[in-house]
């Protein structure tokens, strides 16, 4: 699995949010808060791999794609893309390498213009990028749909998206992003917005993109699609990674308490698979407030059930933070328990 | 389910809505079930397929172009009887309902205890400080304390302000409980906590719960019955089990094989196509066009509804011997 240099290469990545303080905040010479979206999140990404970032909403997954793709600027930490440092590469410096890594959004029905067919959509990423002449670009056009699965693509392109089902919406909005013929996919929920018996085509579609040699790197917070469809699983909680392993070690040994409790609650599709949920008690995670050691000890039921004191690691839990350690090949988990 | 017979039942619904030009869109084709006190059961399809319109229906609470026709019998009682007039002493009493995205639907600039206290005065059950204290235990109920009920919304998490939904369409006592959606935009961990609540709520107050949703594995972690639409139709209604065991339907099969598992087995696929337009009559079964097992009586001949299995009943030529024996 291991080429050298890896296609996406994250370390150690940091970004936080400045919160408003409003004008009466400041009046009063409240202290600036910042939100902690991501706090030391590393993983790689290898060419025909598919990662997926797991998690519910506000632990981080979405901007720690956003600062992959340098939509948002990072604190700390660095991202290498097939070995170059692109952490703080100049926006015109960057042009070249947006077109190697793009990204797909979660709703085809906000995401496409329109007033656009999909011959205009998706014709304008090579516009931007000035590549092409018209010839050229028409037929890129056509084989970006038919890999998309739009095929025969001359039933498409003079289409407009009310004219399309939502499936194939999605559809054109990937054949828009693998017009510039790029080597990373970042996918953003992409099947959420859609209907069940269409999600299966896309993930197919992506699984297949992932098979010619696509690093995709997938945020989700269904952790049954991220089972079947990606190779590795990491799960974020609080702008950290708790979990990361191969998709089928995780959802069948998890290590870390959190995703044991994740597990739990995500609906099975067999009646008789019916579990009792563990649901978390205490409050939601705020990024804001960060709590001192483990993160997610005060929500841990390790820690509520008096396990991790039986085991005497109680005081660990509440003070010191854990790192990430690998437990078995290539599944790690940041948990003193574990 | 204890032999005082159905709680609810739906028979022969219809809901059709005048389109310009004339034409009529069937958005609900003919739809019967009924529902025993404290039972719960799920109505799943996609979007389109009609459950959001025949909930409404039940509800009557259809927007003015919609026309009904079918009867809605509660308790035995015909509640569309004189129209209008008959259903408004049940509504909200007897029935109610949680609207898809009723968690936004609160207004921002009023205490969440003032908005649940309103259906309360309105429909005669509490008036004053017995209708805050009834609010506050209502709020009780669902695991949102009573010293935060004179907060306002925003103050609320999605989580605590769906779960106030919930409290709000208890306010006034009903008996049946229609909830559309009552999950979706939230995450998994208060997605099973609103789905604990809705079981424990049919479980504690005998409360008899529709739960309609295009997440199939809800409906089996949270249902003993399931009602499975498409195109307006019911296509197949059996134990939740059953059909995911041994479903009757191919959309039903389907359906679950679209799904991907948590524990990935057996292959995820999509189903070709795309259901077919209601405003335009149907030939034979609606789903023909798309179905992997159909065979000559299906695109001319509309398939009727056999029993298959106790409590178990299909829309498929599949499971009628003169017709595969004709073929």
């Amino acid at each position: 699995m291991i080429t050298a240099p890896l296609l996406l290469e994250v370390q150690d990545l940091v970004t936080r949010y400045p919160v408003p303080r409003g004008i009466v905040g400041a009046l009063a010479r409240r202290p600036k808060e910042v939100a902690h979206a991501v706090e030391g999140v590393s993983f790689t990404v290898g060419a025909g791999e598919m990662l997926a970032l797991v998690g519910e909403s506000g632990c981080g997954k979405t901007t720690t794609a956003q600062t992959v793709m340098r939509l948002v600027d990072p604190v700390s930490g660095t991202v290498r893309f097939r070995g170059e440092d692109i952490t703080h590469l100049r926006h015109r410096e960057l042009r070249p390498l947006r077109r190697r890594m793009q990204l797909i959004y979660q709703d085809p029905y906000d995401s496409l213009d329109p007033r656009f067919r999909v011959r205009q959509t998706v014709e304008e990423p090579l516009l931007v990028h000035h590549l092409g002449s018209s010839h050229e670009r028409s037929e890129r056009v056509t084989r970006a749909l038919e890999r998309a699965g739009l095929a025969p693509a001359d039933l498409f392109l003079d289409r407009f998206p009310h004219e399309l089902s939502g499936g194939q919406r999605q559809r054109v909005a990937i054949a828009t992003a693998l017009v510039l013929e790029p080597e990373l996919l970042v996918a953003d929920e992409p099947v959420s917005m859609l209907d069940v018996s269409v999600r299966a085509e896309i993930l197919t579609l992506l699984d297949s993109l992932r098979r010619s040699g696509l690093g995709i790197l997938m945020i989700t917070h269904d952790l049954s699609t991220a089972a079947r469809f990606a190779d590795r699983i990491a799960v974020m909680y609080l702008g950290r990674i708790v979990e990361e392993g191969p998709a089928q070690a995780v959802v069948q040994d998890p290590r870390h308490p959190y995703t044991r409790a994740l597990i739990t609650v995500v609906p099975k599709r067999d009646p008789r698979d019916r579990t009792t949920p563990e649901i978390l008690k205490g409050e939601a995670p705020n990024p804001v407030h960060v709590p001192t050691g483990c993160r997610f000890h005060p929500r841990c039921p390790e820690v509520a059930s008096g396990r991790a004191r039986e085991r005497g690691m109680e005081e660990r839990c509440r003070g010191e933070d854990p790192m990430l350690r690998e437990l078995a090949a290539g599944h790690e988990a940041a948990c003193h328990l574990a | 389910m204890n032999g005082s017979g159905p709680l609810l039942e739906v028979q022969g619904l219809h809901v059709w809505f005048d389109l310009a030009g004339g034409r009529e869109l069937h958005a609900v084709q003919g739809i019967d079930f009924d529902l025993g006190p404290g039972e719960r059961m799920g109505l799943v399809g996609e979007s389109g397929c009609g459950k959001t319109t025949a909930i409404l229906a039940i509800m009557g609470l259809l927007p003015p172009s919609a026309s009904a026709a079918g009867h809605v019998l509660l308790n035995g009682m015909d509640m569309y009887e004189a129209g209008e007039d008959s259903v408004r002493p049940h509504r909200w009493r007897d029935i109610a309902m949680v609207f898809q995205g009723a968690m936004n639907a609160f207004n921002p600039v009023r205490r969440i205890v003032d908005q649940i206290v309103e259906p309360m005065e309105l429909h005669e059950i509490a008036e004053g400080r017995a209708a805050r204290v009834r609010a506050g235990d209502l709020l009780e109920l669902v695991g949102i304390s009573a010293r935060q009920a004179s907060r306002y919304p925003h103050e609320f998490s999605g989580g605590m302000r769906q779960r106030a939904a919930i409290a709000m369409a208890l306010a006034c006592g009903p008996k049946v409980l229609l909830a559309d959606e009552p999950t979706t935009a939230l995450d998994v961990m208060i997605q099973a906590q609103v789905l604990e609540l809705l079981t424990g709520l049919t479980r504690e107050l005998g409360l008899s719960l529709i739960l309609v949703t295009h997440d199939l594995p809800i409906v089996a972690q949270t249902c003993d019955r399931a009602a499975v639409m498409y195109a307006g139709k019911i296509v197949e209604s059996g134990p939740t089990e059953d059909l995911f065991h041994t479903p009757r339907h191919p959309y039903t099969r389907l359906l679950f094989s679209a799904t991907p598992d948590l524990y990935g087995r057996g292959e995820v696929i999509s189903i070709p196509g795309t259901p077919p337009r209601l405003d335009r009559e149907v030939l034979g079964c609606a789903f023909a066009p798309r179905c992997d097992m159909a065979f000559e009586p299906c695109p001319s001949v509309v398939p009727r509804t056999l029993p298959v299995a106790p409590g178990h009943g299909a829309r498929c030529h599949l499971n009628d011997p003169a017709m595969r024996s004709a073929s």
